[in-house]
């Protein structure tokens, strides 16, 4: 292999169990987002965009449509002779094997990996969030600062510090401490989870750690292990975009950021794109009876209905008289006649019959599970199927190919759920 | 595989007008996000064939960039692959393809070096889902030297502009006329012809040599007698992009949900170069009825009946109708468009109309920026 400066590691093994249903068939880095994208195409482009032409990706949970969607690389020119993307699967090693215990230990466990590039630096990502950024301008600030560590900063207001990791700095940026979740947050500088380290010092730090915690971890063990060396630690201040997307309710919000008129987070620029995987990608029909007002449209998708407010994935489809409002449907769904649904979110490959209504009634939070679903939006899992002329209500979880007999008097009240058990053929039903 | 591919591209039509001043035929955009030469060469992947030719000259550039990497029709495999074939100079002469049985000869090698029975012929300009294997099946169940696809032009269709054939009870081609003024059936050539790669190379070389560099007129017409010449009956959606009308209508077609089920919704699919645009973005004012819009478009005014492709932008209070707009094209507030086809880029002031009739469609010219 040839020497890189820089290549990437991007972590995307972890489930993302406030997405609920939504990452029960998948990890969170590839759930849908914006129409045609998925969570992790926002780091993947920018490593592209930035120069970084070497990504390993670490999965673990439900990986499926992870690995089908990163393919070689094609979609975002990784598909290389030397480099590309790589996916890092935990596996099995002579004398021992195990899944990847921590954030750092997943990359402990694919020393081997890096080291065939003997890169001078390594970029440590997360796969979830939605941002744009340049990391080849934080290599620069990381090598101007003569820097053992960079961690990306991004400035939030003062009173919602408290819900993140603070990094305390002095005036030159330094950072000499740590706080997760402080109180009374002495900065409102916060850790994007978005490090440069300089690998010979990473490697070693790596192989330390694990000795003492099998489950090492950057922000618990290592960063603050090196912190108290006094290594060179940097916070890489970030302006811009930048949303976590880890609960139902700001999955919904950041996909709704898109459909302002001009939205903050813009895709529409002709530089930094955002690619994805879009193998066949034939136009929109909007039909003669149809309303389309403040939303988005994927390619394939046949809108004879009303839409309002709403982003529609591929190839979805809304048959006449149908209403869907403030919602997210994702690829492949197809919506009845003269349906109505409001603030919900579909995932992939659902059908819903005619004259159902979705997102009726009061606002109870959901009764399995109330700290998940209990801002109003039901949530359908992929592959579920709603019979005709079933009323549903707020915060309600569907999961399965349901019937009408799954429903008492074809109605499901707020805050109830039906989610049906994996059968022998491997459906819902 | 049975077969090779040769996709003729490289003709010139000068009833395309402005359209084709800056780019070839088979580089016409279509249906929102596709190329003319996406539905010929989808056909050829979507058949299993893996090696294909694409013969270029006229306007070459634009259908380069098109074809910019074969890795989008699953054409970029070490094993076959798609061929781009340009004229070119060599020691002894520097010419043109002199014709579309000259444009073959001048690239004799590419079929000398495969190894494939057949050869499926098609022209680059025409859109069409066609499955080649069973034109192959039937050429072979006839045993036929050459089997060349045709289809029963409707009424309303003008067939003198087409290759007119007569066919006897047992699907042997009779005769063959190239745009008759007086044609004698309705049965149309669709230039897809399937035909033995050896026998291909034979008359080729022999036709070449005498001087002769026309496929139609040269082979197919003069051999009619001598070589067995059936005609194979195609029966789906077919058009040749010959005029600006046929253009036109071919465009508004895909607002039929019968064509959109056959190239969008039914598989297999048509490909194309992939853009990476965001999804459509439909503002608050947007009022759009019975249109196909392609990725990436903006829209803020109203639209009816047409088409709009990739990266299209029109303001506030604007109004498209019966109209086409190519990639990147810019409707600034209080536009009118009617019966028009706005080429690639064209950027229109706050307050320009543009006002055609339905048999007169007006073309702005790529690129070009129009007033109030």
């Amino acid at each position: 292999m040839r020497k890189k400066e820089m290549i990437a590691m991007l972590l995307a093994g972890g489930q993302g169990s406030r997405l609920g249903v939504l990452t029960s068939g998948q990890a969170k880095p590839a759930v849908p987002f914006g129409g045609k994208y998925r969570i992790i195409d926002f780091a993947m482009s920018n490593c592209v965009n930035s120069g970084v032409d070497t990504v390993g990706v670490l999965t673990q949970y439900q990986p499926l449509k992870l690995n089908q969607h990163l393919g070689i690389g094609t979609p975002w020119d990784l598909d290389r002779r030397n480099g590309g993307v790589t996916v890092l699967a935990p596996h099995m090693k002579t004398d021992d094997g195990a899944w990847y215990m921590g954030t750092a230990d997943a990359i402990y466990q694919n020393l081997d990996f890096i080291d065939q590039y003997n890169p001078e630096y390594v970029l440590i990502l997360g796969g979830d969030h939605i941002y744009k950024m340049d990391y080849s301008r934080m290599l620069t600030f990381h090598k101007q600062n003569k820097c053992d560590v960079s961690v990306a900063a991004l400035t939030v207001p003062w009173e919602e510090a408290s819900r993140f990791g603070v990094m305390n700095i002095h005036d030159d940026s330094r950072i000499y401490e740590f706080e997760e979740k402080p109180p009374n947050p002495k900065s409102n500088f916060v850790n994007m989870g978005i490090y440069i380290f300089r690998w010979d010092l990473l490697r070693d730090a790596l192989e330390r750690d694990k000795k003492i915690h099998p489950d090492s971890d950057f922000g618990k063990h290592v960063l603050p292990m090196l912190l108290n060396e006094g290594k060179r630690m940097f916070a890489y201040p970030f302006s811009g975009y930048w949303k976590d997307v880890g609960t139902i309710d700001s999955y919904w919000a950041a996909n709704m950021d898109l459909i302002q008129t001009v939205p903050d987070f813009n895709l529409y620029e002709n530089f930094d794109k955002i690619y994805t995987d879009s193998d066949h990608q034939p136009p929109l029909y909007t039909g003669s009876n149809s309303e389309v007002k403040s939303s988005i449209i994927a390619e394939g998708c046949e809108v004879l209905g009303k839409v309002f407010n709403s982003i529609l994935g591929p190839e979805v489809i809304i048959e006449e008289g149908a209403v869907v409002r403030d919602s997210i449907l994702m690829e492949n769904c197809y919506v009845g006649k003269n349906t109505i649904i409001d603030r919900c979110i579909i995932d992939t490959d659902c059908t819903i019959g005619d004259d159902v209504q979705i997102g009726v009634g009061e606002n109870t939070p959901n009764s399995y599970k109330p700290g998940i679903y209990d801002t109003g939006i039901t949530v359908i899992g992929e592959l579920s199927t709603i019979p005709d002329k079933i009323q549903i209500g707020k915060n309600c979880v569907i999961y399965g190919k349901t019937k009408p007999e799954d429903y008492a008097d074809l109605r499901l009240e707020s805050g109830n759920s039906i989610v049906k058990k994996l059968n022998a053929n491997g459906v819902r039903a | 595989m049975r077969a090779v591919g040769i996709i003729l591209a490289g003709g010139k039509n000068e009833r395309m007008g402005e359209l084709t001043k800056f780019r070839a035929t088979s580089a016409l955009p279509v249906g929102g996000c596709y190329r003319a030469i996406d539905f010929p060469l989808s056909n050829m992947t979507n058949s299993g064939i893996n090696k294909v030719a694409i013969i270029t000259q006229h306007n070459s550039r634009s259908l380069h960039d098109h074809l910019s990497s074969p890795k989008w029709w699953d054409l970029g495999s070490k094993q076959g692959g798609m061929f781009v074939f340009s004229p070119y100079q060599t020691g002894e002469n520097s010419m043109w393809f002199r014709g579309t049985a000259d444009c073959i000869y001048q690239n004799l090698t590419y079929l000398r070096r495969s190894n494939e029975p057949y050869v499926v012929i098609s022209s680059g300009d025409c859109v069409y889902k066609m499955d080649y294997n069973e034109m192959i099946a039937y050429h072979e169940r006839k045993n036929a030297d050459i089997t060349v696809a045709y289809r029963q032009v409707p009424d309303n269709d003008d067939i003198r502009q087409y290759g007119v054939i007569e066919i006897d009870a047992a699907g042997r081609i009779t005769d063959l006329e190239e745009k008759p003024l007086e044609p004698q059936s309705d049965l149309a050539s669709l230039g897809v012809y399937v035909i033995s790669r050896p026998l291909l190379i034979e008359l080729i070389e022999t036709i070449v040599n005498e001087g002769r560099y026309d496929l139609v007129r040269d082979l197919l017409s003069r051999y009619r007698k001598r070589l067995r010449i059936y005609g194979y009956r195609f029966d789906g959606y077919w058009r040749n992009l010959g005029n600006i009308h046929s253009y036109f209508d071919c465009n508004m077609d895909f607002l039929r949900r019968e064509v959109r089920n056959d190239f969008i919704v039914q598989h297999p699919y048509v490909k194309t170069k992939p853009k990476d645009e965001p999804p459509a973005k439909y503002n608050s004012h947007a009022h759009v009825t019975n249109c196909i819009v392609g990725s990436g478009a903006i829209l803020n005014g109203s639209a009816y009946r047409s088409v709009i492709f990739r990266k299209v932008y029109t303001g506030e209070n604007s109004t498209v109708t019966d109209s086409i707009l190519m990639e990147g094209t810019y409707v600034g507030n209080n536009c009118v468009i009617e019966y028009a086809i706005l080429d690639k880029d064209v950027i229109l002031h706050n307050g320009a109309r543009i006002i055609g009739t339905i048999e007169n469609p007006i073309v702005i010219t790529k690129g070009q920026e129009v007033r109030l």
